[in-house]
């Protein structure tokens, strides 16, 4: 066999390996590994928001035909680590979120276990609970690391000093409310115990990641934990470990042997797999009579739970967007009764731009200049944050080239002069960035099955996201192969260890192991191996990491229309550009940023997860009352990228993309309904109620 | 969910008289609202008796112009009836615009009219609601209540009534035909609907086992005139903010006569008569539409979150009017 250079499999759009499994259902998630006699756990949650359990009369449930047990914190198996609060389920009385898990019922049918979990009489010792976040709270504290391990203040130059002196000045406050991610496949566990080994069927982001923290969670040895996940219907940075997740686990050591499935309702989703914190956001601008900023500041206040701390990040984009040489950033939480936020697809970025961004648009007004314009005046020559030149940066031409897709050029500044019936018509535009997050500990496998075909095998996570294929193209012009003769193996910890699908990393992270991998199989076997030779390596460390600051960037823009009489907002169009390395596969990446897109719309008008403070827990708690998009809410998608050549990255030059889209959603959409209303609408969401003049 | 039994009758009387003879239970339609109840436990009936094939599921033209729909008319079929579509397109619009369409052609006429409040409090099994657990408290009345009535509430309960369908029936003054253990009545559908006050737990004048078998129609001259429109801050999929049925006359630049009702200020459908009386014999020009509007709003109560529905009914009032052929 000789080598052949063939057609790149990367950048070919090709469709998804797991579609025709989808549309038909044959495709196993978690809950559908068949098991003869399995047990259905259904949990009971507290109904306070804090204090303790002082009495469970569980005898109704128990009485029930086909109800197994009821665990609860006096009868539920110890736990061989409890220092992560959030995932020490029902080891103590102690109730520290309304909504937590207090009891659980195992039985033989999913029927009977919701009903006798119903009849489970809890008795509270209540304490008086705090759920409510403000930004004068005197107890707002400053974490020591924001998420992951961003510092949390930074500041370069004197603020104030350049602020006091600047010749334009913007100091506005920008709020965004609790948002909760909802995956079309709820958290889901089917555990089974069979006296030394734990199998878990999960929908999870990371099934190494999840093995790991439950083995030790549990005492056990990693080896003696099995995750598979081949296919996940979703997660947007909920799915990882949480207490339902132990719960089932617990539960399948007392009724070892049995195979227990737990999957959470909709209402289950809202409380205990995770959140985004509501956000604060003060944002002080200065500008020099030319329209170049001389003084940016961005102070975030958020929350976090007593039990366990979340810093969201949402001040750091604001480090590296712009130019400016005096710089202030804050980071504060308040530790409230609550459960523990967590990412929620570009955490930091998606509440942190929505606020930059929304204030860039404000003080591109104040200085007299057009958005983009303005953008481009302040485009740092290098990262302001660091001091490193980019490894690539290319929004200006992000601007540039989405502003002749929009017909940008023909608008006019003015605010609330466009009509068109009774819809108010305006356009606006926000800049999107995304880091380059490459995650160590990632490992391919390598085989040859004869008659040209390869298996490469990694536990990488397809959260929907088009993994299942992407890494197949990869792996293909890794070793020169065609796509069709690569098989892959994904979402399962016998196969070797991958880092979780998080942060925009999976393609870099995963991708870098599997060209390695290809690299150390043609050095030990050529282009002409034998069947059943193989070859393994880890992705290594990037060389560059110091060199260069490695972002992705965008530009976002939207048409919103605004119903003169009844404030209602429709975008029937937007267009965003992004410049995120190379695209590997430009059918399943356009989905990304579609999808992306489209959460962006829900957090701009509709998303809101509503807390009444006397309760503490999510009211909303539905798909009829927690509102995302519905397709009639969703116009046209007009989606492009610049091809960006970027050797620092990673092997295969790409960026992540499953989080720069929403990014710049909310605040181009917000800056458009100003721009077609006069009506600068500062709080997310951007409801009818707060445009009614 | 707890365990409940599940019976079927003959017919109407049939099933009359075995939930005649529960102490607690519910007629099952299309169960797109009974069932959601029932899984949450805020209905917790120890019997459904299943009336879905009993009640006709035809739409009939009566002798006097007008229509009777069977109570088991489903939700889609009656929107896209030609004779709703032409005669009374404020009832087909307000259809549409409710659920999707999977729901619509399950849900039924009669179970569309007896559809419960999404107060999220009601639905919310840990917290007061006397709607659900009478002598509770009212949650919503100091909580969350952006999407609450603004009119005709009480202390007990600012829930509102959440079918479009009921609406459009509202205004077009249609009458509900039920048999009951005391035997057949019509009511009008004003008369079905209560306020609040001490008893939010009764949403119906209807009596225990009294079943809606049909809706009547009335010819109403103007009707073919009438529209729907329904304010959400999404585009599909949502209860209204508030909705506003209406239908009007107008001859020579004069409002003959019209009729209003608005979806999501109170806890029944609202008709606006006193806009109705002022509009009648007033010209057909947008201030007087505003001044009517702003008229039946007068008597309102914002509570905290929805303040906003009061220029919102004033505004929708008043563009609805204008949209209507015969308003500008």
């Amino acid at each position: 066999m000789t080598t052949i250079t063939k057609r790149p499999a990367i950048g070919a759009p090709l469709d998804r390996r797991d579609g025709p499994q989808k549309v038909t259902g044959t495709a196993p998630y978690a809950y559908e590994h068949h098991f003869d006699k399995p047990l259905y756990l259904f949990p009971v949650q507290s109904e306070v928001a804090r204090g303790r359990v002082t009495r469970i009369d569980a005898s109704a449930a128990e009485a029930l035909p086909g109800v197994v047990t009821v665990l609860t914190h006096d009868s539920t198996p110890r736990l061989a680590d409890t220092s992560d609060h959030e995932l020490a389920v029902l080891q103590a009385g102690d109730v520290a979120f309304r909504g937590q898990y207090v009891a659980a019922v195992v039985a033989q049918t999913l029927e009977t276990a919701r009903y006798a979990a119903s009849l489970v009489r809890v008795s509270y010792d209540e304490e008086p609970h705090d759920v409510e976040l403000r930004a004068d709270r005197d107890d707002l504290y400053a974490p020591e690391v924001v998420n992951p391990d961003y510092p949390t203040d930074t500041q370069e130059g004197d603020f104030d000093r350049a602020f006091a002196a600047a010749a334009v000045r913007l100091d506005e406050t920008y709020t965004t409310p609790m948002e909760h991610h909802n995956p079309m496949e709820p958290h889901t566990t089917v555990a089974l115990w069979d006296g030394s080994d734990l199998t878990l069927y999960e929908s999870t982001q990371g099934p190494h990641w999840i093995r790991g923290t439950l083995a030790q969670v549990l005492g056990l040895d990693q080896d003696r934990v099995r995750v598979i996940a081949p296919y996940v219907g979703g997660g947007f940075g909920s799915k990882t470990l949480h207490a339902n997740t132990v719960l089932a686990a617990l539960a399948a050591q007392v009724v070892e042997g049995s195979p227990v499935k737990f999957a959470l309702t909709r209402q289950q989703m809202f409380s205990g797999v995770g959140y985004r914190t509501p956000t604060i956001q003060r944002i002080r601008l200065g500008a020099d009579s030319g329209g170049r900023l001389i003084a940016v500041c961005h102070d975030a206040i958020m929350q976090t739970a007593k039990t366990k701390e979340f810093a969201e990040q949402a001040a750091v984009p604001t480090r590296t967007m712009y130019a400016g040489q005096s710089r202030r950033t804050t980071h504060r939480l308040a530790a409230l009764d609550v459960p523990v936020p967590t990412w929620m697809r570009a955490p930091g970025e998606a509440p942190g731009m929505f606020a930059l961004e929304s204030a860039m648009d404000e003080m591109a007004i104040s200085c007299g200049l057009d958005p983009v314009e303005f953008r481009i005046r302040n485009e740092p020559e290098i990262d302001p944050e660091t001091g490193l030149p980019y490894s690539s940066r290319n929004l200006v031409a992000c601007l540039l080239e989405g502003a002749r897709r929009f017909g940008w050029a023909d608008r006019n500044p003015q605010p609330h002069l466009r009509q068109d019936g009774r819809w108010q018509v305006g356009t606006g535009v926000a800049s999107s960035e995304f880091p380059v997050v490459r995650f160590a500990g990632s490992v391919a496998r390598i085989s040859y099955l004869g008659s040209g075909r390869y298996l490469v095998a990694i536990d990488a996570s397809d959260i929907g996201t088009g993994t299942w294929t992407a890494l197949a193209q990869i792996a293909a012009d890794a070793l020169d192969a065609d796509v069709d003769n690569i098989d892959l193996r994904i979402g399962d910890t016998s196969l070797p260890e991958a880092s979780v699908a998080g942060g925009s990393s999976g393609i870099t992270s995963w991708g870098s192991a599997i060209v390695e991998a290809a690299r150390a199989f043609r050095d030990r076997h050529g282009h002409n191996p034998a069947e059943g030779d193989q070859a393994e390596a880890s992705a290594p460390e990037n060389p560059y990491a110091n060199n260069y600051a490695m972002h992705a960037f965008g530009a976002c823009f939207a048409e919103a229309r605004v119903d003169a009489d009844t404030g209602e907002v429709r975008v029937p169009r937007m267009t965003a550009v992004f410049a995120a390395g190379r695209i590997i596969n430009p059918k399943t990446a356009r989905s990304q940023f579609i999808g992306g897109m489209t959460m962006g719309l829900g957090m701009a008008l509709h998303e809101e997860s509503l807390v009444d403070p006397r309760f503490g827990h999510v009211l909303n708690h539905d798909f009829a009352s927690y509102h995302i998009p519905a397709n009639a809410d969703t116009g046209q998608f007009d989606i492009a990228w610049i091809d960006e050549e970027d050797p620092y990255v990673n092997p295969m030059g790409s960026k992540g993309i499953g989080e720069i889209g929403i990014v710049g959603t909310a605040a181009a959409i917000a800056n458009a309904v100003y721009h077609a209303t006069g009506i600068r609408v500062r709080d997310l969401p951007i409801t009818p109620a707060k445009l009614l003049r | 969910m707890k365990p409940f039994r599940y019976e079927r009758a003959e017919d109407v009387s049939g099933a009359v008289a075995t939930l005649a003879g529960e102490r607690t239970g519910e007629f099952l339609a299309g169960g797109t609202n009974l069932v959601d109840l029932m899984k949450l436990e805020v209905m917790r009936p120890d019997v459904l008796v299943d009336v879905r094939r009993l009640t006709s599921a035809e739409i009939e033209d009566l002798p006097a112009g007008g229509l009777r729909i069977g109570a088991a008319v489903t939700n889609s079929e009656l929107a896209a009836d030609t004779r709703v579509r032409s005669r009374y397109p404020v009832l087909s619009q307000a259809l549409l615009s409710g659920a999707s369409g999977q729901l619509r052609n399950v849900a039924t006429t009669g179970g569309n009219l007896l559809q419960r409040t999404r107060c999220a409090y009601f639905y919310d099994t840990t917290t007061p609601c006397n709607k659900r657990k009478p002598g509770t408290g009212c949650s919503a009345l100091e909580g969350c209540n952006s999407g609450h009535a603004i009119l005709g509430a009480s202390r007990h309960c600012v829930a509102t009534h959440p079918s479009d369908m009921a609406v459009a029936l509202t205004a077009l003054d249609a009458v509900i035909r039920t048999q009951g253990p005391a035997g057949e009545r019509e009511i009008p559908i004003t008369g079905l609907y209560r306020l609040p006050g001490q008893e939010p737990e009764r949403d119906t004048t209807l009596e225990h086992a009294e079943l809606i078998t049909a809706v009547d129609l009335p010819p109403l001259e103007f009707s073919s005139n009438s529209r729907y429109r329904k304010v959400r801050e999404r585009a599909s999929y949502a209860f209204a903010l508030v909705s506003v049925a209406a239908a009007l006359q107008v001859r020579e630049g004069v409002v003959l006569d019209a009729r209003i009702a608005l979806g999501g200020v109170a806890h029944r459908p609202w008709r606006a008569r006193k806009a109705e009386d002022l509009l009648r014999g007033a010209p057909a020009v947008e201030e007087s539409f505003r001044a009517a509007a702003e008229a039946e709003l007068a008597d309102a109560v914002p509570l905290r979150d929805n303040a906003y529905k009061v220029p919102l009914a004033v505004n929708v009032i008043t563009r609805t009017l204008l949209d209507l052929p015969e308003g500008r």
